[in-house]
């Protein structure tokens, strides 16, 4: 009972610091500003993702979480390599 | 949800409403503060802590109703890691396209400032 008041609240919670993360990224003056926004967009959408998990109670969005977890690690990791040395890969 | 006892569910409550807290204080960082170098503390660490606590809260909320697994808490521990390093990273770029935003080196025989930076 007290799970089912608390959710909607932090959903929405998370949805406000989703939509600030993306006005940034829209915003942002300069390259950096823009991957870390996009770098706080995918924790919070991860975080997101979990709470939504929690409330229809199914395990199927963890492996989803996991996913955006490495694969924003290794997009952000590439989007900064490219803008510090203009390669990816040396 | 409902099947849990009350004092798991204050728990959980408890942890989900700091977690969503701290992940909105630090997107609010990221939205108001005025320059690169201030603007990275508030996702590097803020959100950092609030996925974390809303990533136990839901391992023990599933642990509790008896489908416990190790998947939130590898999510959590990848996401301690690679914060710091991503972090690092953005501010290595963010100091390649502007070296105006590096601090002056001291100057040698100089009174050490109590001013920060």
């Amino acid at each position: 009972m007290i799970l089912a008041t608390v959710l909607p609240g932090v959903m929405v919670a998370l949805a406000l610091a989703l939509a600030l993360s993306a006005w940034r990224l829209f915003r942002g003056p300069a390259l950096p500003d823009r991957i870390l926004a996009l770098d706080t967009l995918y924790i919070n959408a991860l975080a997101l993702l979990v709470v939504l998990g929690l409330w229809f109670e199914t395990k199927n969005y963890f492996e989803v979480a996991m996913l955006i977890a490495l694969l924003g690690f290794v997009g952000t990791v590439a989007l900064c390599k490219f803008v510090a040395r203009g390669d990816i890969a040396e | 949800m409902n099947e849990l006892p009350n004092w798991a569910q204050v728990v959980l409550a408890a942890l989900l409403v700091v977690g969503a807290g701290f992940a909105l204080v630090g997107s609010w960082g990221l939205a108001k503060l005025s320059d690169i170098l201030k603007r990275l503390h508030g996702p590097s660490k803020a959100s950092t802590l609030g996925v974390g606590c809303i990533l136990i809260a839901s391992a023990g909320a599933f642990a509790l109703l008896g489908q416990g697994s190790a998947h939130e808490l590898l999510i959590a521990l990848f996401i301690f890691i690679t914060a710091p390093v991503s972090a690092h990273l953005v501010m290595k770029a963010a100091l390649r396209l502007d070296p105006s935003l590096r601090p002056p080196p001291p100057q040698p025989g100089a009174r050490r400032s109590t001013r920060c930076g």
